[in-house]
Protein backbone atom coordinates (compact mmCIF):
# COMPACT_ATOMS: atom_id res chain seq x y z
CA UNK A 1 0.00 0.00 0.00
CA UNK A 2 2.66 2.38 1.12
CA UNK A 3 4.73 1.88 -1.65
CA UNK A 4 2.26 2.66 -4.45
CA UNK A 5 1.14 5.79 -2.23
CA UNK A 6 4.57 7.14 -3.15
CA UNK A 7 3.84 6.93 -7.51
CA UNK A 8 0.14 8.28 -7.35
CA UNK A 9 1.16 11.21 -5.03
CA UNK A 10 4.10 12.07 -7.91
CA UNK A 11 1.85 11.31 -10.63
CA UNK A 12 -1.36 13.67 -8.87
CA UNK A 13 1.30 16.60 -8.48
CA UNK A 14 2.66 16.26 -12.11
CA UNK A 15 -1.49 16.36 -13.19
CA UNK A 16 -2.01 19.44 -10.49
CA UNK A 17 1.28 21.20 -11.62
CA UNK A 18 0.46 20.58 -15.77
CA UNK A 19 -3.37 21.55 -14.97
CA UNK A 20 -2.25 25.23 -13.29
CA UNK A 21 0.71 25.42 -16.28
CA UNK A 22 -1.78 24.72 -19.21
CA UNK A 23 -4.61 27.85 -17.62
CA UNK A 24 -1.91 30.22 -17.12
CA UNK A 25 -0.32 29.83 -20.48
CA UNK A 26 -3.38 29.84 -22.32
CA UNK A 27 -4.39 33.32 -20.42
CA UNK A 28 -2.84 36.40 -21.78
CA UNK A 29 -0.26 37.96 -20.30
CA UNK A 30 -1.34 41.65 -21.80
CA UNK A 31 -3.22 43.53 -19.38
CA UNK A 32 -6.88 44.01 -20.22
CA UNK A 33 -9.20 46.42 -17.90
CA UNK A 34 -12.34 45.03 -17.06
CA UNK A 35 -15.37 47.03 -18.81
CA UNK A 36 -17.98 46.02 -17.34
CA UNK A 37 -18.40 48.20 -14.13
CA UNK A 38 -20.60 49.40 -11.45
CA UNK A 39 -18.31 51.70 -10.10
CA UNK A 40 -19.92 55.25 -8.74
CA UNK A 41 -18.65 58.06 -10.36
CA UNK A 42 -16.85 60.02 -8.65
CA UNK A 43 -17.53 63.18 -6.86
CA UNK A 44 -15.26 66.30 -8.30
CA UNK A 45 -15.55 70.08 -9.69
CA UNK A 46 -13.91 71.42 -12.45
CA UNK A 47 -14.12 74.35 -14.68
CA UNK A 48 -15.84 74.02 -17.94
CA UNK A 49 -14.37 74.69 -21.55
CA UNK A 50 -16.55 76.98 -23.15
CA UNK A 51 -18.70 78.28 -20.66
CA UNK A 52 -15.84 79.59 -18.14
CA UNK A 53 -17.09 78.69 -15.18
CA UNK A 54 -16.76 75.87 -12.16
CA UNK A 55 -19.21 73.07 -12.06
CA UNK A 56 -20.00 70.02 -9.78
CA UNK A 57 -20.26 66.89 -10.91
CA UNK A 58 -23.61 66.69 -9.19
CA UNK A 59 -24.52 69.50 -11.08
CA UNK A 60 -23.64 67.90 -14.40
CA UNK A 61 -24.84 64.10 -13.99
CA UNK A 62 -28.57 63.86 -12.86
CA UNK A 63 -30.31 60.61 -12.12
CA UNK A 64 -32.44 58.87 -14.34
CA UNK A 65 -30.73 59.60 -17.35
CA UNK A 66 -27.94 58.81 -19.87
CA UNK A 67 -24.70 59.88 -20.25
CA UNK A 68 -21.67 59.44 -21.83
CA UNK A 69 -18.64 60.76 -20.83
CA UNK A 70 -16.06 61.37 -23.42
CA UNK A 71 -12.17 61.87 -22.75
CA UNK A 72 -10.64 63.84 -25.55
CA UNK A 73 -7.92 66.26 -26.94
CA UNK A 74 -7.13 67.78 -30.07
CA UNK A 75 -3.55 66.20 -30.38
CA UNK A 76 -5.04 62.99 -30.18
CA UNK A 77 -5.23 61.38 -33.61
CA UNK A 78 -8.03 58.41 -32.87
CA UNK A 79 -10.13 61.08 -30.95
CA UNK A 80 -10.53 62.68 -34.70
CA UNK A 81 -11.14 59.58 -36.03
CA UNK A 82 -14.35 58.83 -33.09
CA UNK A 83 -15.84 62.28 -33.65
CA UNK A 84 -18.39 61.41 -36.20
CA UNK A 85 -19.42 58.67 -34.26
CA UNK A 86 -19.81 61.54 -31.25
CA UNK A 87 -21.56 63.65 -34.08
CA UNK A 88 -24.02 61.32 -34.84
CA UNK A 89 -24.54 59.63 -31.18
CA UNK A 90 -25.26 63.15 -29.94
CA UNK A 91 -28.29 63.64 -32.44
CA UNK A 92 -29.93 60.82 -29.85
CA UNK A 93 -32.29 62.98 -27.72
CA UNK A 94 -32.48 59.46 -25.06
CA UNK A 95 -28.27 60.41 -24.12
CA UNK A 96 -25.98 63.43 -22.89
CA UNK A 97 -22.66 63.60 -24.23
CA UNK A 98 -20.07 65.23 -21.83
CA UNK A 99 -16.54 66.08 -22.81
CA UNK A 100 -13.42 65.68 -21.20
CA UNK A 101 -10.51 67.44 -22.27
CA UNK A 102 -7.09 65.64 -21.35
CA UNK A 103 -4.17 67.88 -21.03
CA UNK A 104 -4.77 70.24 -23.68
CA UNK A 105 -4.38 73.70 -24.83
CA UNK A 106 -7.31 75.91 -24.61
CA UNK A 107 -7.04 77.32 -28.11
CA UNK A 108 -6.66 74.06 -29.73
CA UNK A 109 -9.30 72.21 -28.26
CA UNK A 110 -11.89 75.14 -29.45
CA UNK A 111 -10.42 75.13 -33.13
CA UNK A 112 -10.53 71.19 -33.06
CA UNK A 113 -14.09 71.53 -31.92
CA UNK A 114 -14.52 74.45 -35.01
CA UNK A 115 -13.43 72.18 -37.46
CA UNK A 116 -15.43 69.02 -36.58
CA UNK A 117 -18.42 70.30 -34.78
CA UNK A 118 -19.12 70.07 -30.77
CA UNK A 119 -21.10 66.91 -29.59
CA UNK A 120 -20.56 68.10 -26.39
CA UNK A 121 -23.28 69.49 -24.11
CA UNK A 122 -20.89 70.72 -21.15
CA UNK A 123 -16.74 69.90 -21.29
CA UNK A 124 -14.70 69.26 -18.18
CA UNK A 125 -11.55 70.36 -18.19
CA UNK A 126 -8.94 67.64 -16.78
CA UNK A 127 -5.20 70.36 -17.38
CA UNK A 128 -3.13 67.55 -15.53
CA UNK A 129 -4.89 64.28 -16.08
CA UNK A 130 -5.69 64.41 -12.33
CA UNK A 131 -9.23 64.61 -12.90
CA UNK A 132 -9.36 61.14 -15.37
CA UNK A 133 -7.28 59.34 -12.96
CA UNK A 134 -10.31 59.87 -10.52
CA UNK A 135 -12.50 57.50 -13.08
CA UNK A 136 -10.22 55.21 -13.45
CA UNK A 137 -8.96 56.31 -17.34
CA UNK A 138 -5.91 55.33 -19.24
CA UNK A 139 -5.64 57.43 -21.40
CA UNK A 140 -7.22 59.39 -24.85
CA UNK A 141 -9.86 58.46 -25.81
CA UNK A 142 -12.08 56.86 -23.68
CA UNK A 143 -15.77 56.66 -23.15
CA UNK A 144 -17.72 55.69 -20.31
CA UNK A 145 -21.67 55.05 -20.47
CA UNK A 146 -23.53 56.48 -17.26
CA UNK A 147 -26.97 56.12 -15.82
CA UNK A 148 -27.76 57.41 -12.19
CA UNK A 149 -24.79 58.24 -11.09
CA UNK A 150 -23.18 55.00 -11.92
CA UNK A 151 -20.34 53.95 -14.61
CA UNK A 152 -21.98 51.14 -16.66
CA UNK A 153 -19.73 50.12 -19.49
CA UNK A 154 -16.19 51.74 -20.32
CA UNK A 155 -15.18 51.32 -23.92
CA UNK A 156 -11.07 52.14 -23.94
CA UNK A 157 -9.78 53.61 -27.52
CA UNK A 158 -11.84 55.11 -29.86
CA UNK A 159 -15.39 54.29 -30.54
CA UNK A 160 -16.67 52.69 -34.17
CA UNK A 161 -19.34 51.92 -36.13
CA UNK A 162 -19.82 48.67 -34.11
CA UNK A 163 -19.29 50.30 -30.66
CA UNK A 164 -22.25 52.81 -31.96
CA UNK A 165 -24.52 50.05 -32.17
CA UNK A 166 -23.65 48.93 -29.24
CA UNK A 167 -24.43 52.09 -27.49
CA UNK A 168 -27.39 52.78 -29.16
CA UNK A 169 -28.80 49.17 -27.83
CA UNK A 170 -28.11 50.31 -23.80
CA UNK A 171 -29.64 53.31 -23.97
CA UNK A 172 -32.79 52.07 -25.95
CA UNK B 1 33.48 87.99 16.06
CA UNK B 2 34.74 85.63 14.55
CA UNK B 3 34.17 82.76 16.80
CA UNK B 4 30.28 84.12 16.14
CA UNK B 5 30.40 83.68 12.40
CA UNK B 6 32.58 80.40 12.80
CA UNK B 7 29.25 79.45 15.40
CA UNK B 8 26.59 80.98 12.73
CA UNK B 9 28.26 78.92 9.89
CA UNK B 10 28.35 75.31 12.03
CA UNK B 11 24.40 76.51 13.15
CA UNK B 12 23.53 76.73 9.58
CA UNK B 13 25.23 73.63 8.43
CA UNK B 14 24.06 71.42 11.03
CA UNK B 15 20.22 72.26 9.99
CA UNK B 16 20.52 72.24 6.58
CA UNK B 17 21.78 68.67 6.87
CA UNK B 18 18.15 68.02 7.62
CA UNK B 19 16.87 69.75 4.96
CA UNK B 20 16.93 68.07 1.81
CA UNK B 21 14.44 66.45 -0.16
CA UNK B 22 12.39 64.69 2.53
CA UNK B 23 9.24 66.04 1.58
CA UNK B 24 8.72 63.79 -1.34
CA UNK B 25 9.68 60.39 0.24
CA UNK B 26 6.25 59.37 1.19
CA UNK B 27 4.82 60.08 -2.25
CA UNK B 28 8.11 57.93 -3.66
CA UNK B 29 7.15 54.95 -0.85
CA UNK B 30 3.96 54.90 -2.72
CA UNK B 31 4.29 55.27 -6.29
CA UNK B 32 7.14 52.95 -6.38
CA UNK B 33 4.40 50.16 -4.95
CA UNK B 34 1.93 51.09 -8.00
CA UNK B 35 2.26 50.09 -11.55
CA UNK B 36 2.16 52.40 -14.04
CA UNK B 37 -0.95 50.54 -16.44
CA UNK B 38 0.03 51.83 -19.85
CA UNK B 39 4.31 50.95 -19.21
CA UNK B 40 5.36 47.63 -19.18
CA UNK B 41 7.33 46.52 -16.16
CA UNK B 42 7.65 50.21 -14.80
CA UNK B 43 5.82 51.36 -11.52
CA UNK B 44 4.23 54.62 -11.67
CA UNK B 45 7.20 56.23 -9.68
CA UNK B 46 9.84 55.01 -12.60
CA UNK B 47 7.91 56.62 -15.47
CA UNK B 48 7.32 59.52 -17.11
CA UNK B 49 4.53 58.73 -18.68
CA UNK B 50 1.12 61.47 -18.88
CA UNK B 51 -0.66 58.80 -16.98
CA UNK B 52 2.52 57.84 -14.54
CA UNK B 53 2.62 61.90 -14.17
CA UNK B 54 -0.88 62.15 -13.62
CA UNK B 55 -0.83 59.30 -10.96
CA UNK B 56 1.96 61.38 -9.44
CA UNK B 57 -0.06 64.86 -8.90
CA UNK B 58 -3.12 61.99 -7.81
CA UNK B 59 -1.00 60.51 -5.24
CA UNK B 60 0.09 64.14 -3.82
CA UNK B 61 -3.23 65.49 -3.65
CA UNK B 62 -4.15 62.47 -1.89
CA UNK B 63 -1.85 63.14 0.74
CA UNK B 64 -2.71 66.39 1.22
CA UNK B 65 -6.34 65.67 1.57
CA UNK B 66 -4.89 63.34 4.69
CA UNK B 67 -5.02 59.86 3.45
CA UNK B 68 -2.36 57.40 4.52
CA UNK B 69 -0.85 54.86 2.39
CA UNK B 70 -3.39 51.99 2.66
CA UNK B 71 -6.33 54.45 1.81
CA UNK B 72 -4.62 55.08 -1.47
CA UNK B 73 -3.60 52.26 -2.04
CA UNK B 74 -7.48 51.01 -1.29
CA UNK B 75 -8.50 54.16 -3.58
CA UNK B 76 -6.52 53.06 -6.62
CA UNK B 77 -7.64 49.56 -6.07
CA UNK B 78 -11.31 50.54 -6.53
CA UNK B 79 -10.18 52.75 -9.65
CA UNK B 80 -7.87 50.22 -11.13
CA UNK B 81 -8.29 46.51 -9.41
CA UNK B 82 -5.74 44.74 -8.02
CA UNK B 83 -3.14 44.52 -10.75
CA UNK B 84 -2.38 48.64 -10.02
CA UNK B 85 -0.83 46.98 -6.86
CA UNK B 86 2.68 45.85 -6.72
CA UNK B 87 1.87 43.49 -3.41
CA UNK B 88 -1.65 42.54 -3.88
CA UNK B 89 -3.87 41.13 -0.89
CA UNK B 90 -5.69 37.98 -0.33
CA UNK B 91 -8.57 37.10 -2.78
CA UNK B 92 -10.03 34.66 -4.37
CA UNK B 93 -7.88 35.08 -6.95
CA UNK B 94 -4.57 34.73 -5.07
CA UNK B 95 -5.70 32.25 -2.87
CA UNK B 96 -3.20 29.45 -4.02
CA UNK B 97 -0.08 32.39 -4.18
CA UNK B 98 -0.39 33.15 -0.44
CA UNK B 99 -1.54 29.52 0.99
CA UNK B 100 0.98 27.17 -1.30
CA UNK B 101 3.89 28.06 0.65
CA UNK B 102 2.48 27.78 3.93
CA UNK B 103 1.17 24.25 2.69
CA UNK B 104 4.15 23.13 1.62
CA UNK B 105 5.78 23.65 4.64
CA UNK B 106 3.25 21.97 6.75
CA UNK B 107 3.41 19.24 4.35
CA UNK B 108 7.10 19.07 4.18
CA UNK B 109 7.39 19.36 7.77
CA UNK B 110 5.24 16.69 8.17
CA UNK B 111 7.15 14.27 6.14
CA UNK B 112 10.28 14.94 7.55
CA UNK B 113 8.96 14.96 11.21
CA UNK B 114 7.17 11.19 10.26
CA UNK B 115 10.11 9.97 8.52
CA UNK B 116 13.21 11.26 11.05
CA UNK B 117 11.50 11.80 14.38
CA UNK B 118 9.26 9.19 14.66
CA UNK B 119 11.21 6.34 13.24
CA UNK B 120 13.62 6.87 16.08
Amino acid sequence: MKKKLIPYSIILIFLIIFAVFYKSLKDTNIYTPQTKINNDIPIFSANLLLLNENSASIEIFELDKFYLLNIWASWCVPCRDEHPILMKLSKNNKLTIIGMNYKDNKKNAKSFLDELGNPYEKIIVDKNGTNSIEWGAFGVPETFIIYNNKIIKKYIGPLNQELLMEVQKIIK
Amino acid sequence: MKKFKAFIIIFFLLFCNNLYANENSQRNEITKNLRCLICQGQSVYDSDSDFANSMKILVDKKLDQGLSEKEIYIYFKEKYGDWILYDPGLNKNTYLLWLLPILIFVFGGAIIAKSFILKK
